[in-house]
């Protein structure tokens, strides 16, 4: 376990942590602000993953690729939005989650029709396909040190955005007192429409810059999904610096769980109990943290102002 | 009187199509394979190799007209067992093909065989039907699970590798696939690690892999998971100093996702396309399809030839269950992977070649045979299996 093994494992954490957050940032602006159980959030990383993958193919070059991608992301969510969501907000949890579960089913099988059932590659950028070494024998991809930096950018963004524009003070008081802000005459249905429109392009954002790394194939929002889920619950629910809180530590404890808890437990265990209890403990550690998190702040680490 | 007359000759007539009272006209086939969710591109490679079997024969197998009914059992073992009994129930079929995935196998497995209906699997072979739970109604034109992972191990053992790192996720299989390996690899293994089924991002893996550097890796990823892990493998540079070492990893369902990046890992495998014996089936799949068939592909076709060998055997006669099951185990025909037989268990006895992933001139992907590890290897079940003693 040495030293530099530990800074590889935790790039690689921030780097998960960093997606996590890409996807909860539009997930809990949704959840948060509009009340909204959007379990198709998930499915539409992957759509943004596929239109990488087809647009990417079409152009020859993955940065049109996202350039095309990225508004085709906006386009679909504005799209089920207006389809589908917006006849949803006044309904209860219950409705909102089996008919968000729908378009789960629908868009999985929908792009295995369209694209289908075989897992698709997107290659990596010919500017970003080196590596450097960080370790002997392991060389630590650029693509992914890129994926750190454009997430790190985009948290920057919708910070100064939410906290230091008039449409994010709009968002934030629309999500606390929707009734004063519409009398005050602003078209809270319409602002509720771009902030789902925003949320669902994040999530595509996500699926776009993980294709090169990941197979893009039908259903592998569903995961993640789960994974989002957690982090804003921790987070607390509808707060942005909470998500990208949360996502960091996610990301940080599933890897460093994942890689070293064998490790740690060799200290007090034989090594065979210790390889075997670690490999039973590590994918359960960022439940437990969940747990813990939510039995010391039920809101989560930064409960959104009510 | 002309009446009686008709009446007589329609008589005969109907008397001389009864007369080979056993013989029937068509043979009833289902299909039972996975086509929607994620193991769906594996399920079309079974449907689309019998499909192009059956096109080839003129849609006659042994002689007789064949209906196919195709079932999806959408991965699902309950979906599986409700489709397998509509099939011998209701379409009241002659035989059952499939399935892909071993879990389904073991539940349609009683209600196929219960009702002596003839089961032949193009692909799962899982260890209790080849052992102690073989049925006389059951057979397999692929291998038993465990041949393609020990294969890897023996070619590990025999090449003086001399320190492995084991990498499959944590369910029953991947379980299986280790102690497959362990079987004849007596080397030292420097770690096993368990992933959680599922698991797309293997950055944490790899860099272990790394800073344990062994001689190589032996993995069994299927699926999407595969793909992940040889793209990301080639992109840690872990493929320059490390042999990939692989079973149902880098195949023909897996490589058109991961391209340039699987190039040079080895897997192991009863088939490859380059066998000379398939280069016309390889051909035609490919103008059929545009993909490279894999080895589901191949043992879909197989069964084609197989069952047209055992229905012409017994002169189309289906009702004789007993002539019709000596028929199938002795049946005479060309498999596409030469060598064929079938073991007292119902599982081929056939050869296993270590492979390594080329690109073909055509720009597409395919396994490679490299060498030649099991001769005429029998599974280590079918000891277990008592049917017909």
């Amino acid at each position: 376990m040495s030293l530099t093994l530990v800074l590889v494992q935790t790039l690689n954490g921030l780097q998960l942590g960093v997606l996590l957050f890409l996807i909860a940032a539009g997930l809990t602006l949704v959840f948060g602000v509009m009340d909204f159980i959007n379990l198709a959030h998930g499915v539409q990383y992957m759509v943004g993953a596929y239109f990488a993958a087809w647009f990417t193919a079409m152009t020859g070059s993955f940065f049109v690729g996202l350039a095309l991608a990225l508004p085709s992301a906006l386009l679909l969510g504005l799209l089920l939005e207006i389809l589908v969501f917006r006849h949803l907000y006044g309904r209860d949890h219950l409705a909102q989650v089996l008919a968000t579960f729908g378009v789960i089913l629908f868009l999985n099988e929908a792009v295995r029709i369209l694209w289908g059932a075989a897992p698709l590659s997107v290659p990596v950028p010919e500017i970003l396909s080196g590596s450097i070494v960080l370790m002997p024998g392991l060389l630590y991809p650029v693509y992914r040190i890129a994926i750190i930096v454009a997430g790190l950018l985009i948290a920057v963004l919708l910070y100064f955005l939410v906290s230091h524009t008039r449409a994010g003070m709009l968002v934030r008081a629309g999500a606390t007192h929707p009734r004063m802000v519409s009398a005050l005459g602003v078209d809270i249905r319409r602002l509720f429409t771009l902030v789902f429109g925003f949320g669902a392009m994040l999530a595509g954002f996500a699926g776009i810059m993980i294709a090169p790394i990941l197979s893009v194939e039908p259903g592998m929002g569903d995961q993640i999904l789960i994974l989002a889920f957690v982090v804003i619950v921790i987070g607390g629910i509808g707060s942005i610096r909470g998500a990208f809180v949360a996502a960091l530590l996610i990301g940080l404890v599933d890897t460093l769980g994942r890689s070293f808890s064998g490790d740690l437990l060799r200290l007090v265990m034989s090594p065979a109990e210790a390889s075997q209890t670690g490999r039973a403990i590590a994918p359960m550690l960022i439940y437990v943290l969940m747990a813990a998190v939510l039995f010391f702040r039920p809101a989560g680490l930064f409960p959104a102002a009510r | 009187m002309p009446g009686l007359r008709t009446t007589l000759a329609a008589a005969t007539a109907l008397a001389a199509i009864a007369v080979p009272a056993h013989a029937q006209e068509s043979v009833k086939i289902g299909i039972i394979t996975t086509l929607s969710g994620p193991g769906a591109a594996l399920g079309q490679q079974l449907r689309n190799g019998f499909e192009l079997g059956l096109k080839e024969m003129g849609n006659k197998i042994g002689g007789l007209d064949a209906e196919l009914v195709v079932m999806d059992d959408e991965q699902k073992p309950d979906v599986a067992v409700n489709r397998a009994k509509e099939l011998v129930q209701r379409e009241d079929v002659d035989f059952v093909v499939g399935p892909i995935f071993s879990n389904i196998a073991q539940a349609i497995y009683k209600p196929i065989t219960d009702a002596e209906t003839f089961l032949v699997s193009p692909n799962a072979g899982p260890s209790d039907l080849a052992g102690a739970g073989c049925s006389p109604y059951f057979f397999a034109t692929s291998y038993q699970n465990d041949q393609n992972h020990a294969v890897l191990g023996k070619y590990a053992q025999d090449s003086g590798i001399a320190s492995v790192v084991l990498l499959v996720p944590n369910y029953q299989a991947g379980k299986d696939s280790v102690a497959g390996f362990k079987r004849y690899y007596e080397g030292e293994i420097l770690d096993e690690i368990y992933t959680p089924l599922g698991q797309l991002d293997f950055s944490a893996e790899l860099a272990r892999i790394a800073s344990l550097q062994p001689e190589a890796l032996f993995t069994f990823m299927p699926g999407g998971m595969g793909v992940n892990l040889v793209k990301q493998f080639r992109q840690a540079g872990l493929a320059d100093g490390v042999t990939f070492l692989s079973a149902f990893t880098v195949d023909e369902s897996t490589l058109p996702a991961q391209q340039d990046a699987a190039v040079g890992l080895y897997g192991g495998s009863n088939w490859a396309p380059d066998m000379e014996q398939s280069a016309d089936f390889v051909e035609s799949y490919i103008g059929a399809y545009d993909a490279v068939p894999a080895s589901y592909a191949m043992h879909a076709y197989d069964t084609v030839l197989l069952l047209d060998a055992a229905i012409s055997a017994v002169d189309g006669d289906l009702q004789d269950k007993d002539a019709l099951r000596q028929a199938i185990e002795t049946a005479e025909f060309t498999s596409l992977r030469g060598d064929f037989s079938f073991g007292k268990n119902h599982f081929p006895v056939q050869d296993f070649y270590l492979v390594q992933v080329a690109q073909r001139d055509d720009g597409k992907f395919e396994t490679r045979i490299v060498e030649k590890v099991f001769d005429d290897a029998v599974d280590d079940y079918a000891d277990q299996c008592t049917m017909g003693e």
